[in-house]
């Protein structure tokens, strides 16, 4: 058996092409997302039943409009992902890539602004850990731990979905990602509108709800 | 063998995956490869290895427990020893166990297909195991030492205590994550990769068991992965969700921990009653009965089974309502249990029962898990668990179910299935031993531990008072009996491998597709890929022609 074989034998595993399989992986890992984050959800009902008041009271230290405007912006690089998807899908790669970076451009703008939100949260020592958030009364202590862990995990998720953005992109210029081909950046698609639609429900939980 | 077009065979359908050609020699061809087959083997190669260490810690736990008072483990450490037999056992090797091992190999090849719907997710889950492994046995021996909250990591203690529960506890985290990985790829694979004709209904149990499981990981694990890591972060910044002075619950601690790690019993129990349902209708010539019974109530388990996990919680405090919703709930579990055992013994039924060494296996398997289900209803009764809860008799229980259930399941399976894996056959008298002596020490331990379990012996405790000292001695030399029988089984599968002799293709007269390639199979499984037009286990052919299981293709 030669060298050759091998190759026959990768290129046979490979050969397997089913986008809809993989589309339906795909579909699987999202559900097991929104449980990952069901967990804190859950978390949030027990306490907010618990304790209402504090959260009323709590929820008014956030800041309403930094978290407006970062809603408006995860919607938008939503809806440039879509059609990048779109531009990729009529094979005009320029587009699909200006519409890629512009996604990226605005997941940046959401970290960065929630970047000064967390500072000044900082700044006023609401930080987990600190001695601060330790001594408020318990329901609103408990508030500011799962904003932290909330808004932490899913800027976790939209770091990660840059960095697919970043991987994505050079594939797309490599030629590996075509209009035939599109399913990857399907796939990214995907996860960036569920890393939106979280926030959709984190924006009301937290600053909202007083 | 030609091809299809008459030349020479295409590469992958001839031969067996266990040979070697460029680029799969060695180390380095196992750690690289993306075969189904080759990655269940590996996966069975560590988890052994596991299960060997965690028995041997079971060991001293018995061993310590001979005689009242201290042997040679402090209280302290015997503390750390149980925790640890309980994450090895658990984490590392019974929830993981038979869909990573048997699961990998077989269900492909059921299938009619050539591999999982994602080969190289596939062994990136292998990968992501090692992690979780390695970092749970690094947590034994660095920053503060073995954790010893035992393997629930109940809040507050696992709080509090200086011991290395951070580590622990993230190594279970990264453990999820590779079983939920192995749940997608399952999954996909049932729902893309069927056999031409092989419509869901047309599926080998086994599979349906898989399926149920690759439910349960998916819907189960992501919550208990957030619910370990909050309990680091709660260590690490203090964040008070469980920490009543600080406002939080350790109730609901507990909540979380069990919405997981109740479903996950079944994660261990669903695949090794589709490996019975394999075993029976092989062993009796007859098609099982109640088919569409057997693998709806798997789903079934999978289901009601997502509801129960309070009565783990039963005395914690709960409200009143919630203990009879979740008592109620329980004995509704049972019901799809029942109508699989009753189901398997129609099947038994004027077969024309051969008694083989799988055979035997799942009788032992039936024994013990029908006593592991029984004991576990007097439990999920309000009344009695009042009496039984955090007694020896739930760890007799458990070990009922967990390891005459799951793990028995699994020796079934790999007694079943080793003449395909390997293309050899064990020696079945030694096996018949083996199995014997398995079965007297399996019960003689922890049937002991039912008994003063009931009389009150309290779990978990490294001294007891001179009433429980019978008991407590039966189940020593229980444990020792049982030792010896599973090193036996270990020592003749490996005599089987290494030189037992050769097997046919299909030496039990079985009728899944598995058994329609060679023995062992080739790199992409079939020759030519199968097409099915009857259910599963439909005997007419052998029954009319005979059978040789001798003959190779």
């Amino acid at each position: 058996m030669s060298a050759e074989n091998t190759m026959d034998q990768v290129h046979q595993l490979e050969h397997h092409y089913d986008p809809e399989g993989s589309k339906t992986g795909m579909w699987l890992f999202l559900f097991t997302e929104l449980l990952l984050f069901g967990g804190l959800f859950l978390i949030y009902a027990v306490y907010r039943s618990m304790d209402a008041e504090a959260f009323h009271h709590a929820a008014g230290e956030l800041n309403k409009a930094l978290g407006s405007i970062n809603t408006v912006v995860l919607l938008t690089s939503s809806l440039t992902m879509v059609l990048s998807i779109n531009a990729l899908r009529r094979g005009t790669i320029g587009r699909c890539l200006a519409l890629l970076g512009s996604t990226l451009a605005l997941s940046c703008v959401f970290l960065v602004i929630k970047f000064f939100e967390w500072r000044a949260k900082y700044h006023h020592e609401i930080f987990p850990g600190m001695e601060h958030l330790h001594s408020l009364p318990n329901g609103e202590a408990v508030f500011f731990n799962l904003y932290f862990m909330m808004t932490g995990l899913h800027g976790i998720h939209v770091v990660i979905g840059m960095i697919v953005m970043l991987v994505m992109a050079a594939k797309i210029r490599a030629g590996k990602i075509t209009s035939a081909r599109p399913d990857a950046l399907e796939y990214t698609g995907l996860y960036w509108h569920l890393v939106d639609l979280i926030w959709v429900f984190l924006l009301p939980l937290f600053y909202l709800t007083n | 063998m030609a091809g299809p077009d008459g030349g020479a065979p295409a590469f992958g359908t001839t031969g067996s995956y266990l040979d070697t050609f460029p680029g799969s020699q060695g180390a380095w061809g196992w750690l690289t490869t993306v075969d189904h087959k080759k990655i269940g083997l590996m996966y069975a190669s560590a988890m052994f290895t596991f299960f060997l260490v965690g028995m041997a810690l079971g060991l001293l736990i018995r061993l310590e427990l001979l005689n009242p008072g201290t042997q040679f483990i402090g209280p302290r450490a015997y503390n750390s020893v149980f925790t640890l037999h309980g994450v090895i056992m658990i984490f590392l090797f019974i929830v993981p166990g038979i869909p990573a091992i048997l699961g990998n190999f077989i269900l492909p090849l059921q299938l009619g297909a050539d591999d999982v719907a994602f080969p190289r997710l596939n062994l990136l889950s292998w990968y992501v195991y090692m992690v979780g492994a390695v970092m749970a046995i690094v947590s034994l021996f660095t920053n503060g030492g073995t954790p010893d909250t035992g393997w629930t990591f109940y809040a507050p203690y696992a709080v509090t205590t200086d011991t290395n529960v951070s580590m622990a506890v993230m190594a279970a985290f990264v453990l999820g994550f590779s079983s939920i990985l192995t749940g997608m790829n399952f999954i996909t694979t049932i729902h893309r990769l069927r056999a031409p004709g092989m419509g869901f209904f047309r599926m080998p149990l086994f599979c349906w068991g898989l399926y149920a499981t690759a439910w349960i990981q998916i819907i189960a694990t992501p919550v208990v992965g957030i619910t370990l890591v909050l309990l680091f972060l709660e260590r690490v910044l203090g964040i008070g969700f469980f920490d009543p002075s600080r406002g939080g619950d350790p109730i609901l601690y507990q909540h979380l921990f069990w919405i997981y790690s109740h479903p996950v019993v079944y994660v261990m129990i669903l695949p090794a009653m589709g490996i019975i349902s394999e075993i029976l209708p092989a062993f009796s010539r007859r098609t099982i009965f109640g088919y569409k019974a057997i693998a709806i109530s798997s789903m079934a388990i999978a289901g009601v089974g997502y509801l129960v996990w309070g009565h783990h919680m039963l005395t914690a405090g709960m409200s009143d309502t919630a203990r009879w919703v979740f008592s109620l709930l329980t004995f509704f579990v049972a019901i799809p249990t029942g109508v699989k055992i009753f189901n398997w013994l129609a099947t038994l039924y004027r077969g024309s029962i051969e008694v083989r060494v799988p055979l035997l296996w799942a009788m032992g398997w039936i024994f013990l898990f029908s006593i592991g289900g029984l004991t576990g209803l007097a439990q999920g009764a309000l009344a009695t668990d009042i009496h039984l809860h955090d007694t020896a008799y739930i760890v007799g229980h458990f070990h009922y179910t967990m390891f005459g259930g799951a793990a028995v399941g699994l020796f079934a399976g790999m007694h079943f299935w080793f003449p395909k894996i390997y293309g050899r056959m064990y020696n079945e008298k030694r096996a018949t031993w083996a199995f014997g002596l398995f079965m007297v020490g399996f019960n003689m331990t922890y049937f002991s531990l039912l008994v003063i379990g009931l009389m009150g012996m309290p779990r978990r405790y490294q001294d007891y008072l001179p009433q429980y000292h019978t008991g407590h001695a039966i189940s020593t030399v229980g444990s020792w009996v049982m030792v010896s029988g599973i090193l036996l089984m270990f020592f003749n599968l490996w005599r089987g491998y290494r030189n037992g002799k050769i097997a046919g293709d299909n030496p039990w007269g079985a009728t899944t597709l598995e058994w329609k390639t060679t023995s062992p199979p080739p790199l992409l499984n079939f020759a030519t890929p199968p097409t099915v037009t009857t259910g599963p286990y439909d005997f007419t052919e052998i029954l009319e022609k005979g059978h040789d299981p001798e003959a190779r293709s």
